[in-house]
């Protein structure tokens, strides 16, 4: 790992405290750099750089202290497509990040031939393999399960959103990692919309995380704006699934304020009270308060970790603009093992 | 040995070889399977690589594509092909682009194994061939061996293999053809058809239990003088396109022989890579027989033979095309 990138997994308190001020101040900071980076590829889908965004804004607490709870290098994190905050916490920089929205020569997870975000990264244990929503699930359970089978002492945690909780996958994922009682953790980042269907018209039940006592798993909802909650649940999950004690499903609450994606309207059903109702439960907003009342963060630091956010996505946007398309020499690659049999 | 067996014999002779090899699906463990392909499994393996698993096909794919890529080699067995359009989504969808989405960063090495094909009062949801849904998604290789003898070579291949192998046993195969296989290790390579007769006058190209039918049918026929050449292709992604264009150049007349459904069936990719590259040596339209147009096999016997092929409806397809 290069020692300059942002990087909060692994950095860790005792397994009985909560985050320590420091440590919520570096989180803090990447939160900050994620802020700035969402909203610049949003600003570059919108200048018709960037064919496509999902946006974290309103998800990056759920994300980043899910992170921050799990082992870099060793755990296996698999995203789905608004997982841009489980990224920068891990360390990719934003650069690396941006060339995916760019589809850029040297996007590192996909060489630029899938989406932003997709793709998989071996040395972070990365995966983010489509965007057919749920698909990951039952993928995620077989990563724990190997992990097991080769007797690693790795977590999967896959993340997916209130939408996929309704996938078939979803349920036979989790059923098989219940009976089998494998080291996952099975995050929900429930912002209450599949694209346009509200949660009401997704499920008769108040939570996904209701489900658990179905499979025999317990459940826990957390406020998912809430970066130490998030951190405590997904450790005591961590622990549990390291334990050999089987899946957990952690439940967050979160915000969406953007349209599903850049191509979505969600004026069409959305009110804009909502969204601004919405708004009050930023978490970056609500975790620089919190620094704030700790007395930990003061204006000009905040300032400062704004600037250098600003400072670090400017030069990144710099880097891609220049950056060329990748080539198509290398189409046929990676079809098959050894190169395509027939072309 | 009966393919069965040999079927059994490679994932045996596997898992002992290599033990990130294990096996899931539905009544694999204590049952040994509904065929008893994984008879014995259990007791030799344990429960740790003989994963009985609930009915849910989608996750037996996607579970062991999650396995496969990290570092295990899984065998994902679909009791019955007919239940294997749960697994499209992880197969079809995602296995077949792990690599290429990855930029090669990951890879998916896990066969998906099913007994598929009719003829064994399957009714309809009993006796589907699937093959042609899976041959048109490169990423995939499929793999529908017919005698004991390749059915052995070919599965350990397809476990040894670093892609997503779709590995289908038919079914009325498994009991009724006996052959010989010889003691020890050997690997058959994914992507080479096999003359299976020599012959001048037509060739016949075909998989599968067709491919007895078709041998059967051709050994009548050496009494009316006629010489066919019988070529099964064994893999139908990617396809032997060598073996192909060869036995169209040698005998100028084509048949292509499935069971699957003719229309948008194997034979039609077959008939083309003969029609683009040998078309010059064709002395006759290439001839197809394949499963008729209705949506599967009926299950009453007359309704059945109606669909199935046999060595009558060959046999005539073959003199028809010779007297071309």
């Amino acid at each position: 790992m290069q020692r300059d990138r942002p990087d909060v997994a692994g950095e860790r308190p005792g397994a009985d405290a909560s985050l320590i001020d420091e440590q919520l101040m570096a989180v803090y900071k990447r939160m900050v750099l994620c802020r700035t980076l969402d909203e610049r590829v949003w600003m570059l889908n919108r200048q018709g750089k960037a064919a496509i965004v999902a946006s974290a804004q309103g998800h990056e607490a759920a994300q980043m202290g899910s992170v921050w709870a799990l082992k870099k290098g060793t755990d296996r994190f698999y995203l789905y497509y608004r997982d841009l905050a489980v990224l920068v916490a891990l360390g990719m920089t934003p650069t690396e990040i941006m060339l995916g929205f760019v589809a850029k020569q040297g996007e590192p997870l996909s060489g630029a031939r899938q989406f932003p975000v997709h793709g998989a990264h071996a040395d972070l244990g990365i995966v983010n393999l489509s965007n057919v929503v749920g698909t990951q699930i039952p993928q995620a359970v077989g990563s724990a399960m190997a992990s097991r089978m080769r007797g690693e002492d790795a977590v999967t945690i896959c993340y997916f959103g209130d939408g996929a909780a309704s996938v078939g996958d979803c349920h036979e994922g989790m059923n098989f990692a219940a009976v089998h009682r494998l080291p996952i953790i099975f995050l929900c980042e429930n912002n209450g919309y599949a694209i346009s269907v509200p949660l009401s018209k997704q499920m008769a039940v108040d939570s996904v995380a209701s489900r658990a006592e179905g499979y025999g798993m317990p459940g826990v909802v957390v406020d998912g704006t809430d970066v130490v909650a998030v951190y405590e649940a997904t450790s005591e999950a961590a622990a549990r699934a390291r334990a050999g004690q089987g899946p957990t499903i952690v439940e967050t609450m979160v915000e969406r304020y953007l349209p599903h994606t850049s191509d979505d309207d969600d004026s069409r059903y959305r009110l804009r009270e909502d969204i601004e109702e919405a708004r009050k439960r930023d978490p970056v907003k609500i975790l620089g308060q919190k620094l704030v009342s700790l007395g930990v963060l003061d204006s000009a630091t905040d300032e400062r970790f704004h600037s250098e956010g600003r400072r670090a996505v400017d030069e990144a946007t710099e880097l891609i603009d220049q950056a060329p398309y990748p080539g198509t020499d290398g189409f046929f690659d990676h079809v098959y093992a050894g190169g395509p049999p027939s072309l | 040995m009966t393919v069965l067996k040999a079927a059994r014999e490679a994932m045996c002779e596997e898992m002992r070889r290599d033990t990130s090899v294990f096996i899931m699906g539905e009544d694999i463990a204590a049952r040994g399977g509904v065929f008893l392909a994984t008879d014995g499994f259990l007791e030799e393996f344990g429960e740790e690589r003989v994963i009985d698993t609930p009915l849910a096909e989608s996750a037996i794919a996607g579970i062991a594509l999650g396995a496969a890529m990290h570092g295990m080699r899984p065998i994902a067995e679909i009791e019955f092909a007919d239940f294997i359009w749960s697994t499209f989504n992880q197969i079809v969808g995602e296995a077949a682009r792990v690599r290429y989405g990855t930029d090669g960063v990951l890879g998916a090495p896990m066969v998906l194994r099913a007994p598929y094909g009719g003829g064994v009062r399957g009714g309809l949801f009993h006796s589907q061939s699937p093959e042609a849904y899976f041959a048109h998604t490169p990423g995939l290789k499929v793999v529908t061996p017919a005698t004991p003898y390749d059915t052995k070579g070919l599965l350990k291949s397809a476990i040894r293999d670093d892609d997503p192998v779709v590995f289908l046993e038919h079914k009325r195969t498994y009991r009724l053809v006996q052959g010989e296989v010889p003691d020890g290790d050997y690997t058959i390579p994914i992507g080479k058809a096999d003359v299976k007769m020599e012959g001048d006058d037509i060739s016949v190209i075909t998989y599968g239990l067709t491919m007895h039918l078709c041998l059967e049918a051709a050994r009548n026929l050496e009494d009316e003088g006629l010489s066919v050449e019988i070529l099964d292709l064994r893999t139908l992604l990617p396809l032997d396109e060598e073996a192909i264009l060869s036995t169209a150049r040698k005998t100028g007349k084509v048949l292509i022989v499935h069971e699957d459904t003719m229309a948008g069936g194997i034979g039609g990719e077959v008939s083309a890579i003969i029609a683009e590259q040998a078309f010059d040596h064709l002395d006759a339209p290439i001839m197809r027989l394949g499963g008729p147009q209705v949506p599967a096999m009926p299950f009453s016997p007359p309704l059945e033979a109606m669909y199935m092929p046999n060595t009558d409806k060959i046999a005539d397809a073959m003199r028809k095309l010779a007297e071309h």
